[in-house]
């Protein structure tokens, strides 16, 4: 069964068994889970699941993935997850496999479409493997235990001695053998996993735990697989949305005279948006040339932030609105984590240092930009949209806020996307693309130009990081004071055992759109804490590894660092000089341990930094797909050269001065170190998400790096400034 | 105005405007969507396709610099079901994340290769540079291009 063929089920009353007759009879496992987050935030109901024999609201509210199993031995997962390159796609069918005991070919994964699949927050902070990969494990044991008990009917005997194995039962008399579609075949069994089944244990995995090729890779080198960029439905036209001069700045008059005179080309206007659509993107883009409008700018205080004066803004802005009070502790809302008595504590120690540390606004920049296309029935009744987001069902309410709908009459579908690293989660595309299909009355596709995704879209945080701690002779850290203004409360705590902590986030108003990106603050956090350790163990007159492991409790811990030093060549390396220098840093966050160590070389005269080898040991648990996890961990320590050394939005009166690619760099192949990777897979531990844990370690091992090599300590991100 | 454009061994004869970027006529036109857009400006390689065997940016390419000249998009690469020995090379290395920049990649490994069988590292660094991988795959990319330039066989014990 092809995607496309599936049923549509817009009506709100289909059921449950109906659901099944229209997947052709066979087996449906619904999982239900109390523990999700999907369960308490949002609209985790699904049309398709209600009716006459629906479970409990209660449990309705929390059915996060479903199994199907047909007569030919196809087994479909319906799983709100997306697959933006992190490889999510492969993983959790393995850990299906796994479970149900099938061969990964068996398995297709139906995922990011608001219509067929069941509710999911979104594909975000590392949960998918620890959330929805341990779902996927229970559902799959579950189907397994069914198709057992299935067999013994069969075959009148006693369930015990039948094994499941390659999509097959057996064990009958005489070594009869049953496959998974033979036993399901004609039937409409449905099952609720409303507890914990057993699940195998990562010692025993054989398909879990195994480096799995990455799903779909021959449609990804041979230019098959369609973005949403690359869509095309009939009657399709394609959109460009008017901006402004600068942020802000409101539309006042438009004059399209010009412009209709392209032919095919219509002009939307809509209180603040305008845009056109044509049969080309080439005509789009000329009829919006020809656009003539005029904008009031936005009231702006005389001293507008800009790159030049960011962190002086954002730290009196900060501690204007300190005392705000409320929100968790050491998080939102100013309140600071305190333990201990840390300002007593610092003046007691034998060793004091104080520094300021900044990290500039960064972009994204997934190669893919954001695209959408929306079309609308004739009535205007219903809305689809494929788009590249991380968070479809979002989307959906989004859409359906925008244009006064109920979400049922909106469907969003992504395609595997051209990667996001946090910079998807909205639906502004989306929207524009539907606002535009509307108004010309034709399905429109919108795909931002690169120079858009660096005005429009929104950014990592700037930050200000102010820390100031105390240690103890014998190598001890025995104050913490840490103030983040702005850049975000992730990993704000420190890993260290340190008895007196005052740890806070002060959150500020942005002169720049903000949002998420891969690790959120916590690489600013790290990039913090992990360069002033560094410098706390100069003023102590430790070797900084051994410095680090004197304050580290943690076990699992110590194990990445001993295991990225040892990989490393610590030992070796660490005394290093004379234009060369290695760091070493680390650290916990979203599940996984991770330290990173990077040798560097670097000119003096010119502050042009090069890495010229890094390794990273990570633990994220039990390994589901020691490939794809490599394959994440590299990408996460190339990205994060960017980020530490030359990455950074240029920005002055509302307007990004270096909107397009050749004046934002990012990392190319000249630019990528040696690379060593160490996993530490500890199949005792639950298994744990990678996307993110290992960008956040690189920048200050590379910190620290400079500083030995140079005798330089950088505090700003990117350290390079504009010598990059 | 009539340009005859010869794409992937096919010929076309297409109503357009000579000034237009090739990377609109091969995706709008042929329907070729493999070419990807990335910049607009020619600084990321998404959009690398070869023009006479040399690989360009036909984001900032005119249609009319590819006349006369067999054009070279990802989809003309595999040959009866046979995917090219570099394309099989990425498979094999898995030098992919997202791979929204793998066919630029491809065809500027193919270039590469064609003018270079037996790249060292530091000639792929160069030949590639102007390619982004925004998800950081490099690594496996460089392995890949090495791979196809072994007759398929990995050149490393051990990758990453």
């Amino acid at each position: 069964m092809s995607i496309r063929d599936y049923p549509p089920r817009d009506d709100a009353g289909t059921t449950r068994r109906g659901f099944l007759e229209a997947l052709g009879g066979g087996m449906l496992v619904l999982l239900v889970t109390r523990d999700l987050p999907a369960a308490v935030g949002g609209r985790p109901r699904h049309a398709a699941l209600e009716g006459p024999d629906a479970e409990t609201e209660a449990a309705r509210d929390a059915i996060s993935a479903w199994l199907h199993i047909d007569g030919q031995d196809r087994v479909t997962v319906y799983t709100g997850k997306v697959e933006f390159g992190q490889g999510i796609r492969t993983s959790l069918a393995q850990e299906l496999a796994e479970e149900l005991r099938v061969p990964m070919s068996a398995i297709t994964m139906v995922m990011g479409d608001t219509e067929l699949t069941p509710y999911d927050m979104g594909t975000f902070g590392s949960r998918s493997t620890p959330q929805m990969g341990t779902q996927l494990r229970r559902v799959g044991a579950t189907a397994r235990e069914l198709l057992i008990g299935l067999a013994a009917e069969r075959w009148g005997v006693p369930r015990e001695g039948l094994v499941a194995a390659e999509g097959r039962i057996t064990g009958g008399t005489r070594g009869a053998t049953l496959g998974y579609g033979q036993l399901v075949a004609g039937r409409q069994l449905t099952e609720t996993v409303r507890e914990n089944a057993a699940l195998t244990p990562a010692t025993a995995w054989k398909i879990a735990g195994t480096p799995v090729p990455q799903v779909g890779t021959r449609d990804l080198v041979t230019g098959r697989h369609a973005y949403t960029s690359d869509l095309r439905v009939p009657e399709m036209r394609y959109g460009r949305v008017l901006r402004p001069p600068r942020l802000g700045a409101t539309l006042a008059t438009i004059d399209h005279t010009a412009a209709v005179r392209v032919p095919g080309v219509t002009v939307t206007r809509d209180g603040d948006f305008a845009g056109v659509v044509a049969p080309t993107p080439e005509a789009a883009a000329q009829a919006l040339a020809l656009v003539r409008a005029t904008w009031r700018p936005p009231a702006t205080p005389g001293d507008e932030p800009a790159s030049s004066n960011i962190y002086e803004y954002l730290k009196t802005a900060g501690e204007r609105m300190a005392g705000g009070g409320g929100g968790e502790e050491g998080g939102r809302g100013a309140r600071p984590f305190v333990q201990g008595d840390a300002e007593r504590a610092l003046a007691a120690a034998d060793h004091r240092l104080q520094r300021t540390y900044t990290v500039a606004y960064i972009a994204h920049v997934p190669l893919e930009p954001r695209a959408a296309v929306a079309r609308w029935t004739p009535d205007r009744g219903k809305l689809t949209v494929w788009t590249g987001t991380q968070r479809p069902f979002a989307v959906r309410d989004e859409l359906a806020q925008a244009f006064g709908m109920p979400p049922e009459r909106v469907r969003v579908i992504v395609p595997d996307t051209g990667s996001g690293y946090g910079g998807k989660h909205t639906g502004e595309c989306a929207v524009e693309a539907a606002r535009l299909a509307r108004n010309a009355g034709t399905p429109v596709k919108l795909v931002w130009t690169r120079e858009e995704e660096f005005r429009w879209a929104y950014f990592r945080p700037a930050g200000v990081i102010d820390v100031n701690a105390g240690a103890a002779r014998d190598g001890r850290i025995t104050a913490w004071i840490f103030d983040n203004y702005n850049s975000g409360p992730a990993a704000i705590r420190p890993m260290y055992a340190i008895a007196n902590q005052r740890v806070t986030f002060h959150p500020v108003d942005s002169p720049l759109r903000q949002g998420s990106y891969r690790g959120l603050a916590a690489t600013a956090n790290h990039f913090a804490r992990e360069m002033h350790v560094d410098e706390l163990a100069e003023a102590v007159g430790m070797e900084p590894l051994a410095f680090r492991l004197r304050n580290i409790d943690d076990p699992r811990l110590r194990a990445v660092f001993q295991a990225a030093a040892e990989r490393f060549g610590w030992d070796r390396a660490s005394s290093s000089g004379n234009g060369r220098g290695a760091g070493i840093a680390g650290g916990f966050e979203k599940g996984g341990y991770f330290a990173t160590a990077a040798e560097v070389e670097a000119d003096r005269a010119t502050g042009v930094v090069r890495v010229v080898r890094a390794v990273t040991a990570f633990d994220n648990g039990a390994v589901i797909n020691p490939d794809g996890l490599r394959n994440q961990i590299v990408g996460a320590m190339i990205q994060g050269i960017g980020g530490a050394l030359f990455e950074r939005i240029d920005f002055a009166h509302g307007v990004i001065r270096n909107a397009h690619l050749a004046a934002y760099r990012v990392p190319r192949f000249s630019d990528v170190p040696e690379i060593d990777v160490v996993l530490l897979d500890r199949k005792d531990q639950p298994s744990m998400g990678a996307g993110e844990a290992p960008i956040m370690a690189i920048a200050p091992a590379i910190g620290a790096a400079i500083h030995r090599a140079t005798g330089t300590r950088h505090r700003a991100l990117p350290m390079m400034g504009d010598s990059g | 105005m009539r340009l005859d454009l010869q794409v992937n061994g096919r010929s076309h004869s297409l109503n357009v405007d000579p000034g237009r970027p090739l990377l609109g006529v091969l995706r709008e036109e042929l329907a070729l969507t493999g070419t990807k857009y990335g910049c607009g400006e020619g600084a990321c390689g998404a959009c690398t396709v070869l023009v006479g065997g040399q690989a360009v940016h036909s984001c900032v390419t005119p249609v009319s610099a590819a006349l006369g000249k067999p054009v070279t998009t990802i989809e003309g690469l595999e040959q009866n079901g046979r995917l090219h020995p570099l394309q099989q090379a990425f498979v094999d290395e898995g030098a992919m994340q997202c791979g929204y920049c793998t066919p630029g990649m491809v065809l500027a490994g193919v270039a590469l290769l064609s003018a270079t069988p037996r790249p060292s590292t530091d000639e792929i660094v160069r030949a590639l540079n102007g390619n982004v991988c925004r998800c950081g795959t490099y690594p496996r990319i460089v392995a890949a291009v090495q791979r196809a330039a072994h007759g398929g066989r990995p050149t490393t014990e051990e990758g990453v």
